[in-house]
């Protein structure tokens, strides 16, 4: 947010999430979500000041490899196993605008589809230099990349042979808490994301399309990385052509 | 034909997975040395103005057991009742107290536990006054997208009563679901995800 001390901090009320377009709470296809659903109506109200505000987080927190997946757990010298990959993209909102300052923080698992945690039982290795987290914050234009190695696809006990398509978690702070969000990134290509339940939870095609990174060859790196990228969308605000004004409009 | 309003669409939410830890609580799940500490596992510091406050609570799925791969982020005014947000128009927040908190429920007992300070109280859009609360936001594993809740005070009655937002809830047994349990200085929000005690959960 500093270097963008001349724009007038935003406080308009966020648009309408469109709750048709994200997956709703109760999807039996994938199974946990059956108890832990609402089953009651949410309550809905236009953003007040304790929705439309939100932290910040400064460059300062970041730490010089907080964005090199392939070397922030590795031992010195050595480098984790897998394709190496970079993943760049923007944060707009729904306005197209960018979001500058928006915290991105990211999980995966390695090259073999098995995460570093201690709940994993996963018979595929852990590969010791490879610890799967990772974050960053968009600069002035939104813009934001890190470098990883992409992630295997893994099994997990839903249907018999349930198969995750290789994917990268995403936490993502825009400027005011209502835009929380988070989400997962798939890969150009793969056949398991249309067989997954967790993507099909989501109703409609286009917005499954809009969490599928192109390979990016244009930024790939030759001898080196490949290039994926992912942009990602959160609420727009509205303008504040009218201020509510304490006695009522 | 008329012209296209030129909006993008939000990125449709998925759920965080039960590894949410890795990513947002990476010490929390034993990788250590990536990050000093873990993001929002402090609120305060001895600086901060305000009454300290213990806020623990659990989020119980719709068999009765407690989730114990959820992850509880918080957002709340200071004591003086200002956000610590660059969004905030009225005055300057406390320095001393970042307004946010993170924190995983446990692995063995689906416990989650703040220390904060008991929020200032903030205006509704028409000028009202709200009754003190903090912000709450859940996800994990079964959850599709982040659910929005809110805790209010038990020893806040008068402001309470007053509160448009519990105001709003037509049935209104079930705004004490909202109201959290205990006495200050430590307070108890069980979250209930479905069935007869469901929190109300907001779309804001």
């Amino acid at each position: 947010m500093s270097d963008r001390q001349n724009r007038k901090p935003e406080t308009g009320a966020f648009f309408q999430r469109d709750r048709d377009w994200h997956a709703p709470a109760f999807t039996p296809g994938y199974k946990t979500s059956v108890l832990r659903s609402p089953q009651k109506a949410l309550l809905s109200l236009d953003g007040t000041i304790s929705e439309i505000t939100g932290p910040v987080f400064g460059h300062s927190m970041l730490g010089e490899l907080d964005n090199d997946l392939i070397h922030n757990f590795a031992k010195p010298g050595e480098s984790a196993i897998g394709e190496r990959i970079i993943v760049h993209g923007r944060v707009l909102d729904e306005r197209g605008r960018p979001v500058p300052g928006a915290l991105l923080e990211f999980w995966q698992a390695n090259a073999g589809g098995r995460y570093r945690h201690k709940k994993e039982s996963y018979l595929a290795a852990l590969d010791p230099n490879f610890g799967g987290c990772g974050r960053t914050i968009t600069d002035d234009e939104g813009c934001y990349f890190f470098r990883t190695i992409r992630p295997g696809a893994y099994p997990w006990p839903n249907g018999v042979n349930d198969w995750r398509p290789a994917h990268i978690h995403f936490s993502i702070f825009g400027h005011g808490f209502a835009q929380r969000l988070i989400t997962q990134m798939y890969f150009e290509g793969d056949p398991m994301i249309w067989k997954c339940p967790i993507v099909n939870t989501i109703p409609d095609r286009r917005a499954i399309e809009q969490l599928i990174a192109p390979i990016d060859w244009a930024n790939t790196i030759p001898m080196d990385a490949r290039a994926y990228k992912f942009d990602i969308v959160l609420r727009g605000r509205r303008s504040t052509f009218f201020e509510n004004r304490p006695e009522g409009n | 034909m008329v012209q296209e309003l030129g909006y993008l669409k939000e990125t449709a939410s998925q759920t965080a997975g039960p590894y949410v830890h890795i990513g947002l609580t990476p010490n929390f799940c034993g990788i250590a040395g990536v990050y000093e500490a873990d993001l929002g596992a402090s609120m305060i510091n001895e600086k901060t103005l305000g009454q300290r406050i213990t806020v623990k609570g659990r989020v119980i799925d719709g068999a009765g057991m407690p989730l114990r791969d959820a992850l509880i982020e918080i957002w709340q005014a200071d004591a003086g009742g200002l956000y610590n947000s660059p969004s905030e128009m009225r005055g300057a927040a406390d320095p001393n107290f970042t307004g946010w908190g993170r924190c995983p429920t446990g692995a063995e007992d689906g416990v989650f536990t703040f220390e904060t300070v008991k929020p200032g109280r903030v205006p509704f859009k028409d000028g009202r006054l709200m009754a003190p609360h903090i912000t709450f936001w859940i996800v994990a594993r079964g959850i599709n997208i982040g659910l929005h809740t809110r805790m209010y005070f038990p020893d806040e009655a008068a402001a309470n009563a007053e509160d448009p937002l519990l105001a709003r809830i037509e049935h209104r047994h079930r705004a004490e679901t909202l109201v959290a349990a205990g006495a200050a200085p430590s307070y108890t929000f069980d979250i209930h995800l479905q069935g007869e005690k469901e929190t109300v959960f907001l779309d804001i």
